[in-house]
């Protein structure tokens, strides 16, 4: 058992509004730069739809990740033999119209303009070349469109669905929608860090962070290509490339990343995962059906003596393994079972977490044969028309069989294709709220309440715990992060009064473009 | 009149080789040591990927081989010499080398047609840029022109330029052979020493940091900045458990 410690993120899918909150507080701090605009190291996407970059899913177009051939796996698109035969010309580089060109509006025309017949316009202008252009693609340009011919239909997991499941979809009395926020996943099989020639993408042993050495990268731009998500992101004018770092600079100061920080609906949670590093290779080459379930498997209980003895003999600190028990992530990945990796079918290992939306789809929509005259159900609202819009949950798990997505959609996103593994999660989520109902409001029949939770596997207890750190759950509760320990780590390295009040950390020289 | 050439002779065969291959080891440990963020092949595929195809690819290949027939030529003139002997062997080296000269002209063309007409890519292109793919298209067009005029190079290059080149390494320059070719071959000579000059000023010192290192590594690697087996043990010194990086 080689113990190692990784931060791990959870977001809760069901909490996230789509503000893009994340993303600005990640912009400003980060990718504010020359070369950068177009980078978002935070996004958030409408799913269904085409996401950022444009179906950056669908891998027989970008050939990211791992692929499993005679029972061993290679990267798909790069690795030691296609990446240095491409390293002149990468045939699977995404290039910047993938994501869009960024630009500015020519502001000052508005002020500077003479006096003329009609209004001054604030033209756009390219943010590369600085001349104008037509806008065809910005951040977040599929937002909020469900349904919609270029974006919504063309997701690249509707693929695996039946024409006649995709057009149920997207009849207009089931449309609906969800947000998914993406970051950097900090993988423990990364392709990027597999992919890199020079060798400048590392993941550091104490926390599991994925970094790109600045000084190293030296532009083969193969880890752009190796990233299944496209979250390894090339900078046109410094010729690096560059990820979200996930904030280490505040972690190792004890703060939460910014975009978790600043995180409006609270979706976000931020712990440390014990794992056992020597199952990495075997978890990556499992079977597609057993993917999700090796990659649990992996993640150890911070409680078990035998795990706590060998993290110790591993160097992993006190602090950490402490960590690791208070660890949110943990008890909504292993402990309750309720959040699941994004798309493990890339084979990437991936250590954010999502929990599966429950309210957008439950809700259903019927047509009545006759108006309304009385509620059709006890506790449906009453809408003076033919359309009942049901969000009763008297049918138990009815409303997840007839879910408005179907269950094959989410689960090609977080289950690698396996709609048992979402279906069970969704049950769960919904004995959490059949449970509270029952406490807060009480109308429900105590025999349905304990078929429910029978039938999820739910006790109380775990009811309310997960309902409290879903709804109630403080700052401190959230965001669980171990001490980064620098101080010594630099101190052993040189006295630190020497550079006091000379030098931060970072770059000494400018980081401006080489020749 | 003749002290005059024989002062050009000195300058350009004598002088400038020493003065690039000094210029260009220090600089290039200079630029490797201190200004790492600015050593990188600075693509710009990112910007416009389907014209470089038809540059980048013919241009590197064509000048990797061209390079290392060179190299050859210098590192193992006899073998060269012993590998023409037969006319027809010769005719193949020479039009093989001759192919792949054409290829990185079409290349080094289509990299500079790209980096003008490109609105893109004319932003992130330097002046450094420019002066040296003219200079690459200036020596390629020089060597097709020796190969072309002056026959069978591979030979002649075996047994005059290869023991003027060693003349040089050796620190005892004897430039006789060499002052009485042709001015373009001359000028092909100093033409590369020129470019030798400038990589640690250009984007060339990519060249330097080719990833071979890639082949043997592990895929993954983890960086700690504890030495994670030590830090436990009671009997080891602060001061020995040093962080890996930094």
């Amino acid at each position: 058992m080689d113990v190692r410690s990784q931060i791990s993120m959870v977001f809760h899918l069901d909490k996230c509004i789509g503000c893009h909150t994340c993303s600005i507080a990640c912009k400003n701090i980060w990718t504010d730069r020359k070369g950068a605009e177009y980078m978002w190291w935070n996004n958030v996407e409408t799913k269904p739809g085409t996401g950022y970059p444009t179906k950056w899913e669908d891998q027989d177009i970008y050939k990211g990740g791992w692929e499993k051939k005679n029972g061993s796996i290679d990267l798909r698109g790069t690795g030691k033999k296609k990446g240095l035969l491409n390293i002149f010309h990468n045939p699977n580089l995404p290039v910047i119209d993938d994501y869009y060109e960024p630009f500015t509006y020519k502001y000052l025309d508005l002020i500077e303009s003479p006096a003329m017949d009609d209004q001054p316009t604030a033209r756009p202008v390219s943010l590369i070349t600085g001349k104008p252009i037509d806008i065809k693609m910005g951040p977040n340009w599929d937002d909020d469109l469900s349904g919609t011919p270029d974006y919504a239909r063309k997701d690249p997991n509707l693929q695996k669905l039946s024409p006649a499941e995709q057009e149920a979809m997207f009849q207009l009395e089931r449309m609906a929608f969800f947000y998914l926020p993406r970051i950097c996943n900090h993988c423990l099989n990364p392709a990027c860090v597999a992919s890199c020639p020079s060798g400048a993408i590392y993941k550091r042993g104490e926390d599991g962070i994925v970094l790109i050495n600045q000084q190293v990268c030296r532009a083969w731009r193969m880890c752009v290509t190796a990233c299944p998500y496209k979250k390894s992101y090339y900078n046109w004018h410094s010729g690096k490339s560059e990820k979200c770092i996930l904030c280490y600079p505040r972690l190792e100061a004890g703060y939460a990343p910014a975009c978790m920080h600043s995180c409006v609906g609270r979706i976000r949670y931020l712990g440390v995962i014990l794992y056992d590093a020597s199952q990495i290779e075997n978890a990556a080459s499992s079977d597609t059906g057993n993917l999700v379930d090796s990659q649990l498997n992996m993640l150890l209980d911070p409680f078990d003596p035998s795990v706590i003895e060998a993290a110790k003999k591993n160097g992993v600190a006190d602090s950490t393994i402490k960590a690791a028990q208070y660890s949110p992530t943990y008890k909504f990945v292993k402990e309750w079972g309720l959040a699941l990796p994004l798309h493990a079918e890339f084979r990437t290992l991936p250590m954010l977490f999502y929990v599966p939306p429950l309210l957008p789809v439950m809700a259903s929509l019927s047509e009545q044969n006759t108006s309304q005259g009385e509620k059709m159900d006890p506790i449906a609202k009453f809408w003076n028309d033919n359309w009942l819009y049901n969000t009763s949950t008297e049918e138990l798990w009815g409303t997840i069989d007839q879910a408005r997505f179907p269950l094959k959609y989410m689960a090609n996103l977080f289950a690698a294709g396996d709609e048992e593994k979402v279906k069970t999660v969704l049950k769960k989520l919904m004995a959490v709220r059949i449970h509270r109902r029952n406490v807060t409001v009480g109308d429900l029949s105590p025999e349905k309440v304990e078929v429910a939770m029978r039938e999820a596997g739910m006790d109380a207890e775990t009811a309310d715990a997960i309902y409290k750190l879903t709804s109630l759950a403080k700052f401190d509760d959230r965001f669980v992060i171990p001490p980064a320990h620098r101080e010594q780590a630099i101190e052993m390295l040189e006295f630190t009064g020497d550079t006091r009040g000379s030098t931060g950390f970072g770059f000494k020289e400018k980081p401006v473009r080489g020749l | 009149m003749d002290n005059f050439f024989n002062a050009l002779n000195n300058f350009f065969l004598i002088g400038l080789p020493y003065m690039a291959l000094l210029v260009f080891v220090i600089g290039s440990v200079w630029r490797y040591t201190s200004t790492k963020f600015k050593f990188s092949s600075l693509s710009s595929q990112f910007l416009e990927g389907r014209q470089l195809f038809w540059g980048s690819v013919p241009f590197h290949i064509g000048i990797l081989f061209l390079f290392f027939g060179h190299l050859t030529a210098f590192l193992i003139p006899k073998a060269v010499l012993l590998w023409n002997g037969h006319p027809a062997r010769l005719i193949v080296l020479e039009v093989t080398a001759f192919v792949f000269a054409i290829a990185v002209l079409i290349g080094i063309v289509n990299l500079l047609y790209r980096r003008i007409t490109n609105a893109r890519i004319s932003v992130v292109t330097t002046k450094m840029d420019y002066a040296i793919i003219s200079l690459l298209l200036i020596q390629v067009v020089s060597g097709l022109w020796v190969a072309y005029n002056f026959r069978w190079g591979s030979s002649w290059f075996s047994s005059v330029l290869t023991p003027y080149l060693r003349s040089i390494f050796a620190l005892q320059p004897d430039v006789t052979a060499v002052s009485a070719l042709p001015w373009v071959v001359k000028f092909h000579i100093v033409g590369a020493f020129f470019i030798v000059l400038l990589i640690p000023f250009s984007r060339l010192v990519h060249f330097l940091v080719v990833p071979l290192n890639y082949i043997w590594r592990p895929y993954q690697q983890v960086v700690w900045y504890w030495d994670r087996k030590n830090v436990r043990k009671a009997w080891t010194p602060w001061s020995l458990q040093r962080p890996k990086n930094n």
